[in-house]
């Protein structure tokens, strides 16, 4: 409703959404389709987009924000390409990856590709980069993806504190250098889908002024991607065409400038005037009413992509933790369709399982009757289960766009319809809310969210459901399922691996540690110069493929 | 010698100072101000037009039941954001929620925070500068260098990280969150009324009625409660009934900015500033224009009733 | 005159040292800036330890306070958490807040002071109360509700205005000028049509038109001169506070200034941000009351500054 209001919106909303990687995306349902991207050097022309102020420098294995994910995507080339359309992964940097066991990788570099400061990309400069990244002593926030990688643990010190508690090593056992253009990876359990994860931003290579000269390289990011860093400010981020780009992704426009918004609103206000190109979340109050299509007619676009809301029942509450039947009775009693389309004007749409729609292996309706509004039926189970004494309170932090709006849309909806008393209680921010509920202080329900770091239907249950996981803030704990995503991680990618994966899917259905609500969508607009705007599975424009009508 | 950060600041029409107050040369005369001033307001019809709607308000305030029987908690997705019918008079939010119901039963907050935190500076703010003017020399230095430090912080910054600081929790009453936004704007309102009285005084002090009660053995509470205050007053009393109205209006910029009240509690500002996004003012302007109405309304009866007052009181402006 | 204004400026010094230090207290109050960098997941324990200390987060707040004013005093405003120079955003920020600023209080002397003058010779009459009420009708409508109405009408709608004001020209700044400006407007027509009322009675102007001096003298140069001086004290005060106070107007019109820099650093929990701004501000306020003292003594020659 009020993805305007908060000034923290453009800051902390993207702290909600870990965006990662590269291009992709289709036209959507506007009115520019299938147009394919002109071929190198044919377009030109300059455009302006919307973003935000980083958090950190941009270094990619440090930067779990869309702000700085934004221009990082722009500016790095990785292993691993995603496809616009279909986010299939494709070779980009990488030749060949390879595996018999899925659990030791030999990846190929293509020849000839550049970073921006006209140094060769090596298997060197991903290792270093790995290794670099994956080291507790250098405190870079994406240390986490290299945990399946061997020898990990090794880098890592007791409580984090490396001056006390020094890591046994600060390299990566598992990652070995053969020549100029080959590596090898070794992981420590398989993995089948290894190479899906590499087009992830913390994957990408880093330069050798990376490591010469880090505040030089801060200033002045460097990276193997189409465009290169122009300049950076609190107000702008320009980026330009890097002309000796050598991969098959190249960028149609000359420039592109991120221009830095404090509201969405006037972003939005600015793209209607046409005094800026792209918008890459339109304000969900100009969704009312279908208000943005009369707008900027045949300049707009909706895309289904790869993130998921939802609620957790707080393992900490005695009188859910034991009964799933409360808990699918509550869930039944919420009227998703409503709340999408009057509190969230159809910028959502129902979930009926805990896997996005985005993502290869995705399966309909896991979730069942469960998730599928019926109050009569949710009265019966929930006077079954036995009910809820005292208030349940739907817990979220206020800080992100809409999150107030909709907790008081799901609390209104049990309370109506089960006949208890649910209260939203709304946390000042993001980072307060986390500590909250580490430190269990959260009863009830609270808001969850989840954006999908690399395309594939793992990413969605073990860094959440996995026993002791990162993000597990359900405390979730079945060996069934445990075993599930050990067995899908050893088995051949593709089907295979996918189908041990939906039978995990559907194991939290039974247990119900958390309730699906809605996918996630995008609405972007954009101004009559420019044409093919394609938003991405991770809710991002395709900056290479924007074009400038002449 | 006058030091000019005794003169009287901003918005507040003291005359400068140096001047000497015609009214309120000694008690007599300063009940005779007074009852001057109630005949001045008796014919005066803003006075009797702001006097009815406050009532009215504060009525709405203290007894909501009485003006609407509707649960303002109770959301029906299905009636979401229809306009004013029959059945909701000032149409429905995007929660479903009754609008007219939501502005009587908001009257509470919003009116709470403006009364209680304009009693809260003159009561702070008026000590301090009681004490500032009467006993001046390093203690005035002090206090008035203290009173600088904190009008010197915008207050929207002061709000927002005093917000961080004291979360309002689901637990707390209404009254607790309320106070916090009370606090806030009293720790960063209170030195203009400080300046505003330390002025007043510094004009007072010197009066020949002064040093006679002075002469007489007076103590210094006594000084300062019988012959100062009642002659230093007047000019702070305006100012507070005025700022009330924009205290009302800052609770709303700072629910705006996400700091102010929250919901559970309902307030005009809570609801005036989730009404105020461009898409939902063309989809469903009913919802910013009724809270709108009544914020507008109430802050004019406090300030009409402040502009009264001061007219009545102020000798210089009859 | 000189002695005052020495005397003025070394009373600044502990003022700014106590208003960062209550600044610097706040956000060190509001909790671990590194908590939350990591999107939906916790964060690494080696990120948090490295952050902290990169920071000087886990020292005492005396001496975070102590470090951070010893390298201000040299000059150095420090860098953001995401490598911003502090200094070179505020020098790239100031001009666009300062034209903002100008603008506001341009309107605000140029039209309120017109309003109250004209309300004050019309007292009791049609046009006093239309601008007692339409003043307080500005005051009332919370400046959100201004903004984001004024944006869709005159510069969508209508197209006379620029949307928003990113490149921050005096243009661009104009429509948010006035809107930062009108509730100012309302105060300073409210106080000029009451000191204006106290003076045309006050015996000196009676005396001049005893003399035989026509209306238009007596109201332009013996009651205007004598009462303008609340208005100006008004304004003096105003233009610190339309400097950080601007938020609002800022977020609405994406101006890159001052008040938008502050509350990202807010939001970020960015101390150096937060301090170094405040600190900007702070001295700015004091410099124009400062100046709004001093010429007070200039207009009025009853006050002296011995």
């Amino acid at each position: 409703m009020r993805a305007r209001s908060r000034a923290m919106v453009a800051a902390l909303f993207t702290s909600v959404a870990l965006v990662a990687t590269a291009c992709g995306g289709n036209g959507g349902d506007g009115g520019n389709t299938g147009e394919e991207p002109q071929a190198p050097g044919a377009a030109g022309g300059e455009i302006t987009i919307n973003g935000c102020t980083p958090e950190n420098p941009l270094v990619p294995g440090n930067t779990s924000e869309v702000c700085g994910g934004n221009v990082l995507d722009a500016i790095t080339a990785k292993l691993i390409h995603y496809d616009p359309d279909t986010t299939e992964p494709q070779m980009d940097i990488a030749e060949s990856i390879e595996t018999e066991d899925n659990q030791n990788f030999t990846v190929t570099l293509k020849q000839g590709y550049l970073f921006h400061d006209g140094t060769e990309v090596k298997a060197q400069n991903f290792v270093n980069a790995w290794n670099y990244t994956a080291a507790a002593e250098n405190g870079q926030t994406a240390s986490y993806f290299y945990s399946p990688i061997e020898g990990y643990e090794a880098t890592q010190c007791a409580e984090g504190d490396c001056e006390a508690n020094p890591a046994e090593t600060n390299e990566l056992s598992g990652l070995a250098v053969v020549d100029d253009y080959t590596f090898t990876i070794r992981t420590t359990e398989k993995v089948s889908n290894l190479p899906v994860r590499l087009g992830y931003t913390a994957f990408a290579p880093l330069p050798d002024i990376f490591f010469d000269d880090q505040a030089a390289y801060e200033a002045d990011p460097v990276g193997a991607g189409p465009f290169q860093v122009e300049s950076l400010s609190s107000t702008e981020m320009v980026l330009t065409k890097f002309a000796d780009y050598a991969g098959e992704f190249p960028a149609s426009v000359d420039k592109a400038t991120f221009r830095i918004y404090q509201d969405p609103a006037a972003a939005y206000a600015d793209v209607v005037a046409n005094n800026l190109d792209v918008i890459d979340q339109i304000p969900t109050d100009n969704l009312i009413g279908d208000q943005y299509q009369a707008d900027l007619p045949d300049r707009n676009a909706q895309r289904e992509t790869g993130g998921l809301r939802w609620w957790t029942y707080s393992p900490a509450d005695e009188q859910l933790a034991d009964n799933p039947d409360l808990r699918k009775a509550i869930s039944m009693a919420v009227d998703r369709q409503a709340i999408v389309e009057t509190v969230l004007s159809n910028s959502a749409t129902p979930a009926t399982g805990w896997v996005s729609p985005a993502v290869d292996g995705f399966m309909p309706d896991v979730c069942g009757e469960a998730c599928t509004f019926d109050a009569a039926a949710a009265k019966a189970l929930y006077d079954q289960a036995g009910g809820y004494e005292g208030t349940l309170t739907y817990t979220s932090n206020t800080d992100g766009a809409g999150n107030q709006q909709i907790g008081e849309a799901i609390c209104n909806q049990i309370s109506n319809n089960l006949g208890l008393d649910c209260q939203f209680q709304g946390v000042v921010d993001f980072a307060t809310f986390n500590e909250g509920i580490d430190n269990d202080e959260y009863k009830g329900i609270f808001r969850s969210g989840w954006q999908m770091d690399y395309p594939s239907i793992e990413n969605f249950l073990a860094p959440i459901y996995a026993e002791g996981a990162d993000s597990n803030w359900s405390d979730y704990a079945n060996p069934e399922f445990q075993q599930l995503l050990v067995d899908a991680a050893a088995a051949e990618a593709g089907d295979a691996s996918n189908q041990l994966y939906q039978q995990a899917e559907q194991v939290l259905a039974e247990d119900f540690p958390t309730a699906p609500f809605t996918y996630a969508k995008a609405t972007m607009g954009w101004s009559d110069r420019v044409t093919n705007v394609k938003i991405t599975a991770f809710g991002t424009p395709d900056l290479a493929s924007i074009q400038v009508i002449q | 010698m006058t030091d000019p950060s005794g003169v009287a600041v901003s918005e507040f029409s003291t005359p400068p100072a140096g001047e000497v107050r015609e009214g309120g040369q000694d008690r007599q005369e300063a009940r005779s101000l007074w009852s001057d001033a109630w005949r001045e307001l008796r014919r005066n019809p803003l006075f009797w037009i702001s006097v009815v709607l406050i009532v009215v308000l504060l009525t709405m305030a203290v007894a909501p039941q009485l003006f609407t029987s509707t649960d303002p908690r109770y959301g029906d997705l299905a009636v979401a954001r229809q306009p004013p019918s029959a059945e909701h008079v000032f149409g429905t939010t995007s929660q479903g929620y009754d609008v007219y119901a939501r502005v009587i039963h908001g009257a509470r907050a919003s009116i709470l925070v403006g009364v209680l935190t304009s009693i809260g500076t003159v009561v702070v703010g008026g000590l301090i500068g009681l004490i500032s003017g009467f006993y001046g020399g390093w203690l005035d230095a002090l206090l008035s260098r203290v009173g600088e430090i904190f009008f010197a912080i915008p207050l929207l910054l002061a709000g927002i990280l005093t917000f961080y600081l004291f979360p309002p929790d689901l637990e707390d009453p209404l009254i607790l969150q309320v106070l916090t936004v009370v606090g806030v704007l009293v720790l960063f309102g209170w030195p203009s009324l400080a300046r505003l009285m330390r002025g007043a005084v510094l004009q007072v002090k010197p009066n020949d009625y002064v040093n006679a009660a002075r002469a007489l053995g007076a103590s210094a509470p006594r000084l300062i409660f019988q012959h100062i205050l009642p002659n230093a007053v007047a000019p702070m009393i305006v100012v507070a009934t005025l700022n009330l109205g924009t205290y009302i209006a800052v609770e709303a910029t700072l629910a705006f900015l996400g700091i102010g009240l929250r919901s559970p509690a309902i307030s005009w500002g809570i609801d005036i500033s989730l009404a105020s996004s461009i898409g939902l003012v063309r989809a469903a302007p009913h919802m910013l224009i009724f809270p709108s109405i009544f914020l507008t309304v109430t802050i004019l009866a406090f300030i009409m009733l402040g502009d009264a007052i001061r007219d009545a009181i102020d000798p210089k402006l009859k | 005159m000189g002695s005052y204004v020495l005397r003025r400026l070394l009373q600044m010094i502990p003022v700014i040292i106590g208003a960062t230090f209550l600044i610097f207290a706040m956000v060190f109050g509001i909790g671990d800036p590194a908590a939350g960098r990591c999107g939906e997941r916790a964060c690494p324990e080696a990120f948090l330890v490295q952050f902290r200390q990169e920071y000087n987060l886990d020292e005492p707040l005396i001496v975070q306070y102590g470090l951070y004013m010893a390298k201000l005093l040299t000059g150095d405003f420090g860098e953001s958490f995401s490598g911003l120079s502090v200094a070179e955003e505020l020098i790239n920020r100031w001009p666009t807040t300062i034209r903002l600023a100008v603008i506001a209080v341009c309107f605000e002397a140029l039209v309120g002071i017109a309003a109250g003058i004209l309300a004050a010779l019309r007292k009791g009459r049609f046009l006093d109360y239309l601008v007692t009420l339409s003043s307080l009708l500005v005051i009332s409508i919370p400046v959100f509700v201004v903004g984001s109405l004024s944006q869709l009408v005159f510069g969508i709608r209508l197209g006379i205005f620029p949307v928003t004001a990113t490149e921050g020209g005096w243009f661009d700044l104009l429509l948010p000028g006035l809107v930062l400006g009108s509730f100012s407007v309302a105060y300073i027509a409210r106080l000029m049509r009451s000191t204006m009322i106290e003076n045309l009675r006050s015996d000196y102007v009676r005396t001049a038109r005893a003399k035989g001096l026509g209306p238009g003298r007596t109201v332009g140069v013996h009651t205007l001169r004598n009462s303008m001086i609340p208005a100006i004290t008004y304004i003096g005060y105003d233009l610190g506070a339309l400097m950080g106070g601007a938020v609002v107007t800022e977020r609405i019109f994406n101006i890159n200034g001052i008040g938008g820099f502050l509350f990202y650093g807010i939001n970020t929990k960015d101390g150096t941000i937060v301090v170094g701004t405040v600190t900007c501000l702070v001295l700015v306020y004091l410099l124009a009351n400062l100046l709004v003292d001093v010429l007070y003594g200039v207009l009025d020659p009853r006050i002296s500054h011995d």
